[in-house]
């Protein structure tokens, strides 16, 4: 019952920063990484050239499918910002399932711009399922689908760093984060720009995608503050030997 | 049909949830339920990502791109391999070469084609990035690796320790990242329950 009580606590906090952002939008700390994949969707509209996201190999069956999830909302946002394009976004996961969601997410973008003709299935695709065969099939798509950046959110493994190198040898921007933390090494030594640990989930707010997202941020704000005083109240009860 | 799509969704995530949280068994025979289902439209979605693969690699040789005979040979691969598998059964001696045979070389090969990946990045990192956080990533990651190589002697003395000393640091900044990631995946998971964020259906 204290777990529920916990769960109920963080909803209702996060239901009082949604009514605070809709009332007065954040102002968001700059983070370099997302000035850049602003600036990436812009220029691949008016460049003609194609963005790869990339939702790695997380499942909903697994804790992993909470990134996967904040790519989504992520591909809707890029979706909407780039039906203009002549070459719409390509989406690739290595679970079905994410796949399908992928194509009906960016459809959905499509439809919000009033663009829905421009949609096709192929955007969304399943490139492997195991981590190899994923890497092994994402890679090519760097090389021949004119992509000039590479956005990379979601649950890999080691097989990112194969995924990285292909993005590189095009000279294609990467911007990269995922919740694993051997992936995350390996954004951080090859991205230009790296995001770094729970920045991942701040991508929808810093695509613009409402103040749902900018509430989310707030409350985990306030949840990480919490934990931190409590982590620090913990160590000084032990170090002063008290013991429950 | 969003409205109602949306209302199932929401349904079936509370009910899930609340299996974890309430001792009471109609709840949780209820969630299992709901997660069979999960799994076996999983498992319908895995052909569906499979059609689509042959759809997008289909559609890349006969539009002439670069590597589209590649596409072909997976095609046909895939086509064959499934084939044998349903006439042969998964555990017939032929079906297991397939995949000791291809499958394994094949994935040994790419995560050998990764160290030298890896070391390659950690060489660029400082063409890529001059900043102090870049030079303690590279400093640690040498460091490491040399305190835990392999020598005619054993280990370097002293290396234990000082592998403990950094390992300090990195087990508190690994709890740190993973709680972040917790909060973070909590509260996404929060805004597709309240159903702000709609995957499924739309929105």
């Amino acid at each position: 019952m204290i777990a529920l009580g916990i769960v109920v606590v963080i909803a209702l906090l996060f239901i009082f920063f949604i009514a605070l952002r809709r009332r007065s939008p954040a102002t968001l700390r700059r983070i370099p990484a997302f000035d850049r994949l602003n600036r990436e969707i812009g220029l691949a509209v008016e460049n003609g050239t194609r963005l790869h996201i990339s939702l790695g190999r997380g499942n909903f069956f697994t804790a992993r499918g909470g990134s996967a999830l904040a790519g989504l909302a992520l591909v809707r946002r890029i979706a909407e910002r780039t039906s203009v394009s002549d070459r719409p976004p390509v989406v690739t996961s290595g679970d079905a399932a994410i796949t399908i969601l992928s194509q009906d997410t960016s459809q959905s973008g499509y439809r919000a711009a009033g663009a829905e003709e421009q949609f096709r299935v192929t955007a969304g695709r399943m490139t492997g399922l195991s981590p190899f065969a994923y890497a092994a099939g994402t890679i090519p798509i760097s090389r021949d689908d004119n992509v000039s950046a590479n956005i990379i959110i979601g649950d890999l493994g080691p097989e990112a760093g194969l995924v990285v190198e292909g993005a590189d040898r095009q000279d294609s921007t990467l911007i990269g984060a995922s919740d694993n933390l051997t992936a995350q090494s390996i954004f951080y030594a090859a991205s230009q720009e790296p995001l770094i640990g729970e920045e991942l989930f701040a991508s929808g707010a810093y695509a613009g995608a409402g103040s749902s997202h900018e509430a989310s941020l707030n409350a985990q704000d306030v949840l990480r503050w919490i934990l931190i005083i409590a982590m620090l109240g913990g160590s000084f009860v032990k170090l002063i030997g008290l013991a429950f | 049909m969003r409205v109602i799509t949306a209302t199932f969704a929401i349904a079936a995530g509370l009910l899930v949830l609340l299996g974890y949280f309430i001792d009471a068994d109609v709840v949780r025979t209820i969630g299992s339920i709901i997660t069979d289902w999960a799994i076996i439209i999983g498992a319908f979605a895995a052909l569906i990502g499979i059609i689509n693969l042959i759809f997008v690699h289909m559609e890349k040789f006969r539009a002439r791109q670069p590597g589209g005979m590649y596409s072909v040979i997976l095609v046909l691969a895939l086509i064959l391999t499934t084939g044998f598998g349903l006439l042969l059964g998964p555990e017939n001696p032929f079906m297991r070469l397939a995949i000791d045979a291809i499958i394994v070389p094949v994935e040994s090969a790419l995560m050998a084609i990764l160290v030298i990946t890896l070391i390659y990045a950690s060489i660029r990192l400082l063409r890529r990035r001059v900043d102090l956080m870049s030079v303690i990533f590279l400093v640690i990651a040498i460091s490491v690796l040399i305190l835990i190589m392999p020598t005619p002697i054993g280990q370097l003395p002293g290396s234990q320790q000082l592998l403990d000393f950094v390992n300090t640091f990195s087990r508190g900044g690994a709890r740190g990242l993973l709680l972040g990631i917790a909060l973070g995946t909590l509260l996404t998971g929060l805004r597709v329950l309240f159903g702000i964020d709609r995957p499924y259906g739309g929105n």
